[in-house]
């Protein structure tokens, strides 16, 4: 009996968590299974019609009827690797850059006092402020002739990885965490002789790693996300991401539902996969970057 | 030692000089601290310079220069090839005068608000419910929360097909068992507003739930302790000791997911295209369809400003009145 700790005062409501109250657990335990057939259900439906040898959308379950890899295999010559290629290397190139922006940026912002650092806060301020989708068609333009290099980077990866590499937010959260870290550490590397970048990289970085794993969990959620602006970079389909190509499975006659699920399902579980490895950085983030923010 | 000494002597008169006033104070303070330890020496002024150039050159070209290009394209009929015309505030008159942006307008607020009040109140209902520290509270936490992580693209295909309109269709099948039904969701105009509603309120409620979570956290359990003694019922209490104490958390979301719901695009693209009929078009598809399908770069910039300075007028009035708030 561990009543030691928990007393009906514990949640807003008053659950009782001991075992004779059975009405109580009884009641939580029903409302907490119907919550997770409602919030969890439709992705399992994913799951099985993917490996549905024909899924039916008048007989959706969680256990596939015909279990077969068929989808798969007919998703393939729709280049669906194609297009998790696509995926994968704009998330794995923006994010690598996005956390190195945000280092950096967040080095200079935390550790350093220098003239202009209100202005510069302020204009990242700005940038969040900025919802992207606002700026979606002049950065259509500017992406297809750079300023001053006068370079189009329309249909390429690159034109989706470059806009994405600096993001307020995880240039904030990193900032914040950076300010926590105690000068001591510094000043007495800087006796020792070390010199800037040693500083950042030997005494700075490595204690961030809880705010990294923060920031690389919202951002790959931020840019596996991206759907305008893939969709505005393309020049033609094989550009598009995994997202962005659904719609254009779903809208072509010849391909089936199983297809467009086999699909869904690809780009669903690299998002279920950093979100379940990061969960803990990912809740933590929710909460301080909102209250922050 | 020696040598930052004049150095930071000119920089306290330059600051001084320049600024003035209480303000002042503050940075002069600091940099005689500073030059008491010795932390920076004179070649050192570029280094934080040199640390946010790359943030800095990635922003001013896919923010800044966007953003100046779009609110110079607004005042233009932009022609291809032809050269564009300044026509002044033209494409504000037209879009301003819209019917069909008229009733994305109205489509967007709908929207916004529905989802808005919606997945706050499901948010605060599962909040309630999962509040506690037992391993298998967690469990359902984590399992509830995976609609905010999958991609909008992939729940729009998922809900596509539970939407399915036949009578046999999935959710008629559901709804069938209470008597309801058949509906054609979003299909059909009467319904297709309120269907992509629905889905985005089972999206975010999990993400307003962890937040809900986070301000349950910091009640005072003694609260609680002495409304019970006071004789206050459950719904009592809530209302009076929970509600009270979540009121920061709720302006927060509330200004989140106003915002968010402004410049929806994603889920009404992927589960609609803006239709049947124009009975879901956003004021964001809108502007797509006029940039991308009708080449009107002119017209859909001003949309995009439009956009922008709602989006910017509410933030800072939200602002504005937290501040007033703590202030009093």
């Amino acid at each position: 009996m561990s009543t030691v700790n928990s007393s009906r005062f514990d949640s807003a409501i008053g659950w009782s968590a001991r075992p004779d109250a059975w009405v109580s657990r009884g009641v939580r335990f029903l409302f907490s299974a119907l919550a997770v057939i409602l919030f969890c259900g439709p992705l399992l439906v994913i799951f099985s019609g993917a490996f549905d040898h024909n899924p039916d959308p008048t007989k959706l379950s969680v256990i596939p009827a015909n279990p077969s890899l068929i989808n798969f295999q007919v998703a393939a010559e729709n280049k669906i690797w194609h297009y998790l290629m696509n995926s994968l290397i704009i998330a794995g190139g923006a994010l690598l850059l996005q956390l190195s922006v945000s280092v950096f940026a967040a080095y200079a912002l935390a550790r350093k006092k220098f003239r202009g650092q209100a202005i510069a806060l302020l204009v990242i301020l700005a940038t969040m402020m900025l919802p992207e989708e606002v700026i979606a068609i002049p950065l259509s333009l500017v992406i297809g002739d750079l300023p001053l290099v006068h370079v189009s980077l329309k249909g390429t990866l690159l034109g989706v990885i470059l806009p994405l590499g600096a993001w307020g937010f995880s240039i904030f959260v990193m900032t914040e965490f950076m300010k926590e870290i105690p000068g001591e550490l510094e000043e007495a590397a800087k006796v020792d002789g070390a010199g800037e970048l040693r500083l950042f990289a030997q005494i700075i970085l490595p204690l961030c790693k809880p705010a990294l794993g923060v920031i690389a969990v919202f951002g790959f959620n931020m840019i596996w996300e991206q759907y305008l602006l893939p969709l505005i970079v393309a020049a033609d389909p094989s550009d598009y991401t995994l997202t962005v190509a659904l719609l254009a499975l779903r809208s072509d006659d010849m391909v089936g539902t199983g297809i467009v699920l086999a699909g869904a399902l690809l780009a669903l579980v690299p998002s279920l996969v950093v979100y379940l490895s990061l969960q803990k950085s990912f809740l933590r983030g929710i909460t301080t970057g909102a209250i922050k923010g | 030692m020696t040598a930052v000494q004049p150095l930071g002597d000119t920089r306290d008169v330059g600051s001084t000089a320049s600024g003035g006033g209480a303000v002042e104070t503050h940075p002069v303070r600091r940099r005689r601290r500073r030059r008491l330890t010795g932390a920076t020496p004179r070649g050192n002024v570029w280094v934080p310079w040199l640390f946010l150039f790359p943030a800095a050159l990635i922003f001013l070209v896919f923010k800044f220069i966007p953003m100046a290009e779009g609110i110079r394209l607004s005042l233009f009929e932009v022609r291809p090839f032809l050269g564009d015309i300044f026509v002044g505030f033209k494409n504000y008159a037209t879009i301003l005068q819209d019917e069909k942006f008229l009733t994305a307008s109205w489509h967007t607020l709908v929207l916004a608000g529905g989802q808005t009040i919606g997945a706050m109140v499901i948010g605060f209902f599962l909040a309630l419910l999962l509040e506690g520290h037992t391993k298998s509270l967690w469990f359902v936490r984590s399992a509830v929360f995976l609609p905010v992580v999958a991609a909008t693209a992939v729940i729009g295909e998922i809900w596509r097909l539970f939407f399915y309109p036949a009578p046999e269709g999935f959710l008629n099948e559901l709804i069938s068992w209470v008597g309801l039904g058949p509906w054609e969701y979003i299909h059909s105009t009467d319904t297709s507003l309120v269907s992509v509603m629905f889905v985005g309120i089972w999206k975010h409620a999990p993400y307003d739930m962890v937040l809900i979570l986070a301000g349950l956290a910091g009640i005072d359990r003694q609260q609680y302790e002495a409304a019970a003694i006071d004789g206050a019922t459950t719904p009592q209490r809530i209302w009076n000791v929970t509600l009270p104490a979540l009121r920061p958390v709720i302006t927060i979301l509330l200004t989140l997911a106003a915002i968010r719901g402004l410049r929806v695009f994603t889920e009404v693209y992927v589960l609609t295209g803006g239709g049947p009929a124009g009975s879901t078009d956003v004021w964001m598809t809108r502007v797509y369809t006029t940039a991308f399908e009708q080449s009107e770069a002119g017209l859909a910039s001003a949309g995009s400003v439009l956009l922008f300075l709602v989006t910017l007028i509410l933030t800072v009035s939200v602002q504005w009145y937290r501040r007033r708030r703590e202030a009093r």
